[in-house]
């Protein structure tokens, strides 16, 4: 059976490119979809707990479909404020939205 | 019908003064018709009062609470006894027919409706000190009367000798008002109430005569005031500014005797004080004589009447100081029917010569004005004390109380003063209205009898100045009115009796055999004194002239009447002025030093309290704002507005946790 700790190590790196992206695109929607690796590195983690873990019974695996339940919604409301964005400044690249800056 | 009627009595004079005081100006030439509808329907209740009292009924009525504060309680109340009860007829029927004269003598006057408010200001006044149950509302009444007297002779207000008479009038009464509040303080503070059944029930000569000589020495110091006596009598001469009906009713007939009524009203206090009797009788002896001498010679009519008011009113306290209160209170009020004629008699003749009063520019007025003259001869006669006319019995009656009681002096004083009296008096009519006429031609062609409503009066009281002496005084000391009063002053002879004042009965027994012999005394003086007139002023006009060269210096003394006023200018009035030059002096150094330094220092201790203010503690709020703006300024740099920046800050830090517990 292949270890519980091979499944963290793919899920750390999944988070860690997820972060990554966030953190360093500048495409508005980019930022999203490395959002949702991030999203998915944690389902990966709940469902490993969930499989290894003796006493769990059932709760990551339903936590990871909450997860993905609300990713859907949450992508639902992001990409409708990225529509919102590019109505009001013709552009998605995060640089150059900087109204609230000081 | 009820004896609280009396209450109508102030009161209609009161709505009277209403009506005139607040629409005046609307009312203009018709004020008369309330004033002297009020004061004839006052004077109307008060005889429905009086016929009520014959009977002997008296009422001592507390209207309601006036003052209550801790054991003071002062009423409102009335007290009608004989002796109110003659002073309120005197008052009211002489006030009426001189509000009637007011008519013709003040008509086309400018402040018409306002002479009138006055007038019947002071009937309440009077009525309310007259008809007072207690001595703080007499003495509102004596205020009052104080009051429209100031208001009355300075009527004229743009002359300004009269305004400033009537500042002298009020000044030196206030002298006076002194002496009777401490009287009143006194009496509060012995008998611990200040209305008269009470005081009266309480007096007790076991209290010491000290007590009693204080309160009512002070009592007659406020008398001398009121009552124009020695040494406060300057003020009735100057009096004379105001309008001569004011003269007749305020300075002869009725505010100048509250002084003797006061001290009628006390007579259970003065009895037990033989000392104030003795001062009383002096006081008024003295007052008579001198106030006769200066009468002698002065050129004014008006003048020569006040002072022999000043005279008369020093028979009836001589009167008073010999314990005959009854004969005081009749002197007064025959005093008020023949001094009021005489004023309006003078008034008569001020009219028809358009404001004359030097006597040495009249002269044979008795053609033009019959009725003034034959009036004015009435009054004359009356004043000087001749069988049978009024002033005969009562002054004739203090001279003989006078000598009984022992008062030898002062009876040689009066009968000294009845002599100048009947003298001056004669003096004044034949040189008024005998021989010939000495003003120019002018004033000479309009010589007139004064119209109906002024001549009215003169009548009526020319009666009474006749009749009112012998239908209630005589026989004398037992009169029909002396019968009236005779109750009230029942309880004075006994307490008189206590103290050994009263008079043997052997002396009343042999006095009363020399009673008629007195009365021929005074008489003949009386006679002598018209007769010497006669003789000076009709038979040979030149004695006068050649006697005044003769005694240059004691004319003009006379005529400088004794250099009082400059005295008391020198004395008071200069020392007044100085002293209050030197508080003015305190005033503006010290006091406004004072201040002025306090001002100093407080701007001196803003001047330091706003520098504080503005670098230490605008500083400090100052600084810390600058130091929270300076913060912000530097940590404003964090917020950069880039979401990317915030989500890296997070990611930092939740490395740096994890890092923390994985490692310490």
């Amino acid at each position: 059976m292949v270890p519980l700790s091979y499944y963290l190590i793919l899920s750390v790196i999944l988070f860690g490119i997820g972060m990554f992206g966030a953190l360093t695109r500048r495409n508005a929607v980019g930022i999203l979809m490395a959002l949702e690796l991030m999203f998915n590195a944690v389902n990966l983690n709940f469902v490993a707990f969930s499989r290894y873990l003796p006493q769990a019974l059932m709760q990551g695996q339903i936590f990871a479909i909450f997860v993905i339940t609300v990713a859907a919604a949450e992508a639902a409301v992001g990409l409708a404020i990225v529509l919102g964005l590019y109505r009001n400044f013709q552009t998605i690249n995060v640089d150059e939205i900087n109204l609230m800056k000081w | 019908m009820d004896m609280k009627l009396v209450a109508l009595v102030p009161l209609l004079p009161l709505i009277g003064v209403l009506i005139n005081g607040l629409f005046g100006a609307w009312i203009k030439e018709r004020a008369h018709l309330i004033a002297v509808t009020a004061a004839g329907l006052s004077c109307l209740v008060a005889f429905v009062v009086f016929f009520q009292t014959l009977g002997g009924a008296t009422l001592d009525w507390d209207v309601y609470p006036w003052l209550n504060v801790g054991d003071l309680k002062v009423p409102i109340g009335f007290l009608v006894d004989p002796l109110s009860t003659v002073m309120m007829l005197v008052v009211t029927f002489v006030g009426f027919l001189i509000h009637v004269y007011s008519i013709g003598y003040m008509h086309g006057d400018r402040g018409y409706a306002r002479f009138f408010t006055y007038l019947n200001l002071f009937m309440f006044s009077m009525l309310m000190l007259v008809l007072a149950n207690n001595y703080l509302l007499m003495f509102l009444g004596w205020e009052g009367v104080g009051l429209c007297s100031y208001l009355l002779i300075g009527f004229w207000y743009e002359k300004k000798s009269a305004a400033d008479a009537g500042k002298k009038a009020f000044v030196v009464n206030r002298i006076g008002d002194a002496g009777f509040i401490l009287g009143l303080f006194f009496i509060w503070t012995t008998f611990g109430s200040l209305k008269y059944t009470e005081v009266f029930a309480a007096v007790n000569p076991e209290l010491g005569v000290g007590i009693y000589t204080t309160i009512t020495l002070l009592l007659f110091v406020g008398a001398t005031g009121k009552s124009a006596q020695l040494p406060l009598y300057v003020w009735l001469p100057d009096a004379m500014e105001g309008p001569t009906p004011v003269s007749a009713l305020i300075h002869a007939a009725t505010m100048v005797t509250a002084g003797v009524y006061m001290v009628a009203r006390s007579n259970a206090l003065f009895n037990l004080a033989p000392f104030s009797l003795e001062v009383v009788a002096w006081v008024g002896a003295l007052t008579a004589v001198f106030a006769a001498t200066i009468a002698l010679v002065q050129n004014d009519i008006k003048r020569v009447v006040a002072y022999s008011t000043i005279s008369q009113l020093g028979y009836m306290f001589l009167g008073a100081g010999a314990g005959a209160y009854p004969s005081a209170v009749f002197h007064l009020g025959t005093h008020a029917f023949f001094k009021a004629l005489l004023f309006l008699g003078c008034g008569s003749v001020i009219h028809s010569l358009h404001g004359e009063q030097d006597m040495r520019k009249m002269g044979g007025l008795r053609k033009a004005m019959p009725i003034t003259t034959w009036t004015f001869l009435l009054a004359s006669l009356a004043n000087a004390g001749i069988f049978p006319l009024a002033g005969f019995w009562s002054k004739d009656e203090i001279l003989f109380n006078a000598f009984v009681r022992g008062l030898t002096i002062p009876w040689l004083l009066g009968l000294i003063g009845a002599f100048l009296t009947a003298f001056y008096m004669f003096r004044l009519f034949f040189q008024v209205f005998t021989g010939h006429f000495r003003g120019d031609h002018h004033t000479a062609h309009h010589l007139h009898e004064s119209p109906p409503n002024m001549a009215y009066p003169l009548l009526v009281l020319g009666v009474l100045s006749v009749i009112a002496g012998l239908v209630l005084g005589f026989p004398p000391d037992h009169g029909l009115y002396h019968r009236y009063v005779a109750p009230i002053f029942e309880v004075a002879h006994e307490s008189e009796a206590v103290v050994e004042h009263a008079v043997s009965a052997a002396t009343e027994h042999a006095a009363g055999a020399s009673e008629l012999v007195m009365a021929a005394v005074s008489l003949a003086v009386a006679l002598a004194g018209i007769g010497l007139a006669y003789l000076f002023y009709v038979k040979r006009p030149d004695i006068p002239a050649a006697l005044a060269d003769k005694l240059r210096g004691l004319y003009n003394l006379l005529l400088n009447k004794y250099w009082v006023d400059e005295l008391y200018e020198a004395i008071f009035i200069h020392f007044g002025k100085r002293f209050c030059g030197f508080l003015w002096v305190v005033d503006a150094r010290v006091v406004d030093g004072a201040v002025n330094g306090s001002s100093w220092l407080t701007m001196r201790l803003s001047a330091i309290s706003s520098w504080h203010d503005m670098k230490i503690v605008d500083g400090l709020v100052n600084a810390i704002a600058d130091l929270i703006q300076g913060g912000s300024f530097t940590l404003r740099r964090l917020q950069t507005g880039a979401i990317q920046n915030y989500i890296l800050a997070m990611a930092l830090g939740i490395v740096g946790m994890v890092a923390f517990y994985l490692f310490l």
